[in-house]
């Protein structure tokens, strides 16, 4: 019977966070199955997890037990992978639901994805700039972007180490041969967490809603060899057109049309050589940085090196 | 997930490789695939990018307005024709007055004269007046991007050199000069002075 004695240890083991068992008593309930009632032992096993399971309230996959992956923060590329991290809390922003208990960045060597952490699941608040061991993440896809959920059998360890978070920022460059539909003065839904952009005054999760004005620029950067897709949100738009929010504004009201704002932007942007940097997302680099190349060419430098060839 | 239609590359070509084309492609049977123009260094292009000298601008529409503009660059004449159905770009040279530097995004597009000989033209997507400072960019990216070209144009397995061989009977070793005679004029004009505005550069 020792083989039963070493799954009951397992089982144990797997349960210690959550439930105070014996290895005997976990022992006596696969014994049952499996020489009362000819049960295969791993089904036996199976069925012994999953009445602990209940009794604790747990789904399945929160067991982990060890089989957690460590994966870098930047590096993740799965849906609902369970997760162990040490990580710095980068960032909190705020709120924008009750649902949400807190929702902000953490970071690591790799770089940064964004946590979210439930009402629900009744955690322990976590400080800015503060690092933690957490233990038993999932993690989460949207649109191609990933991000981590804190649950209820998450573990939250303070450790006192400092981490060097990495920067995952890309830096494109290119000429700028595109500002694609839905740049320039635009309208996003004001509903509570949803800021998408309205279609002809609706929302495609509120219907018609009175929106809010903003604006963006969404570009593409071509370096002849691959293209870019880039955004500029209303800072960086700000700053690559010199138009602010309000003179936008001002210029749609003149026109009684909003398209003249992507014209005007478009006369002083296309065609120019830009180097951009930040998160990318999705399709699309966030731009928090960015410079026009516009510093005179060191024809002298290239010859010499044309001539190499 | 579903992914649109990857954007087509714009790709950096001299007016002189780009004339000297006339072979166009497609890489599907579907109806709406993008068309390429085989560039004679071995590359497939359905994009370009380009910088130049805007140095005449004329309205040869019939009735309706279809505009002609020719953009040098230190290599030659690239011929642009806008009309009716790129907006933009035909507003754009309406108002531009030459001579002006220009960056025009576009796709080649190739007809057959009375002669037989094939002329390429651009039609553009945009038209936008630039500094003296991004048209030299461009024609160092230019150059770059030229040099690389005719360097793997003996790689093995590089299919568009192998069609371009096929289809043309041009020598690679002309578009290295021209694209080292455009860096030896841009190096020269740096030496001459800095103030002083290029006009329509040399052939």
């Amino acid at each position: 019977m020792t083989d039963l004695d070493t799954h009951a240890e397992d089982i144990v083991e797997q349960f210690s966070d959550h439930l105070d068992l014996t290895v005997d008593e976990v022992e006596e309930r696969l014994d049952n199955l499996v020489n009362e009632y000819r049960v295969p032992v791993d089904e036996a096993r199976r069925s012994v997890v999953n009445s602990y399971l209940d009794e604790a309230g747990l789904e399945r996959e929160a067991l982990g037990g060890g089989g957690n992956a460590s994966v870098g923060l930047a590096e993740i590329e799965q849906d609902e992978q369970w997760l162990d991290v040490t990580a710095k809390v980068v960032e909190l922003w705020e709120a924008r639901s009750d649902s949400v208990a807190q929702v902000g960045l953490l970071g690591d060597e790799s770089g940064t994805t964004k946590f979210v952490a439930f009402e629900s699941s009744d955690l322990p608040e976590l400080e800015e700039g503060t690092v933690y061991r957490l233990e038993n993440l999932v993690t989460d896809e949207y649109q191609g972007n990933f991000s981590v959920k804190l649950n209820r059998t998450t573990t939250i360890t303070e450790v006192d180490e400092e981490i060097e978070v990495g920067d995952d920022a890309e830096t494109v460059e290119g000429a700028l041969v595109d500002i694609q539909s839905g740049s320039g003065l635009i309208k996003r839904c004001p509903e509570d967490d949803c800021t998408r952009v309205l279609q002809n005054g609706r929302c495609s999760e509120h219907g018609s809603v009175e929106g809010e004005f903003d604006l963006r620029i969404k570009a593409v950067l071509d370096d002849g060899e691959s293209v870019h897709e880039v955004i500029f949100d209303r800072e960086q738009t700000e700053a690559l057109t010199g138009m602010s929010l309000e003179e936008a504004k001002d210029m749609a009201m003149d026109a009684l049309d909003t398209t003249v704002v992507a014209d005007e932007m478009q006369s002083g942007t296309l065609g120019r050589y830009y180097r951009v940097s930040g998160p990318q997302f999705g399709r699309y680099v966030l731009v928090d940085e960015f410079e026009q190349l516009s510093d005179p060419v060191d024809a002298e430098a290239a010859l010499i090196e044309a001539r190499s060839i | 997930m579903s992914q649109a239609p990857t954007r087509e590359v714009a790709r950096r070509v001299f007016a002189r490789e780009f004339n000297d084309a006339s072979h166009t492609f497609k890489e599907s049977d579907d109806e709406r695939a993008p068309v390429y123009l085989l560039l004679p260094t071995g590359e497939r292009a359905n994009r370009v990018f380009l910088v130049g000298t805007l140095t005449e601008k004329e309205d040869v529409g019939e009735g309706d307005e279809y505009w002609r503009g020719r953009i040098v660059d230190p290599t030659g004449t690239f011929f642009v024709y806008a009309g009716q159905y790129q907006p933009d770009a035909a507003s754009a040279l309406r108002d531009l007055e030459p001579p002006a530097y220009v960056a025009v995004v576009g796709k080649p597009r190739t007809y057959e004269t009375d002669d037989g000989s094939v002329n390429v033209s651009v039609r553009p997507e945009s038209i936008t007046a630039v500094d003296a400072a991004t048209r030299d960019r461009w024609v160092v990216e230019t150059a770059q991007r030229t040099l690389e070209r005719v360097t793997a144009f003996e790689d093995e397995g590089n299919e568009y050199a192998r069609m371009a061989r096929e289809e043309y009977d041009l020598s690679v070793d002309d578009y290295r000069q021209t694209a080292l005679s455009a860096l030896e004029g841009l190096d020269e004009t740096d030496e001459l002075d800095a103030d002083t505005t290029l006009d329509a550069p040399a052939e």
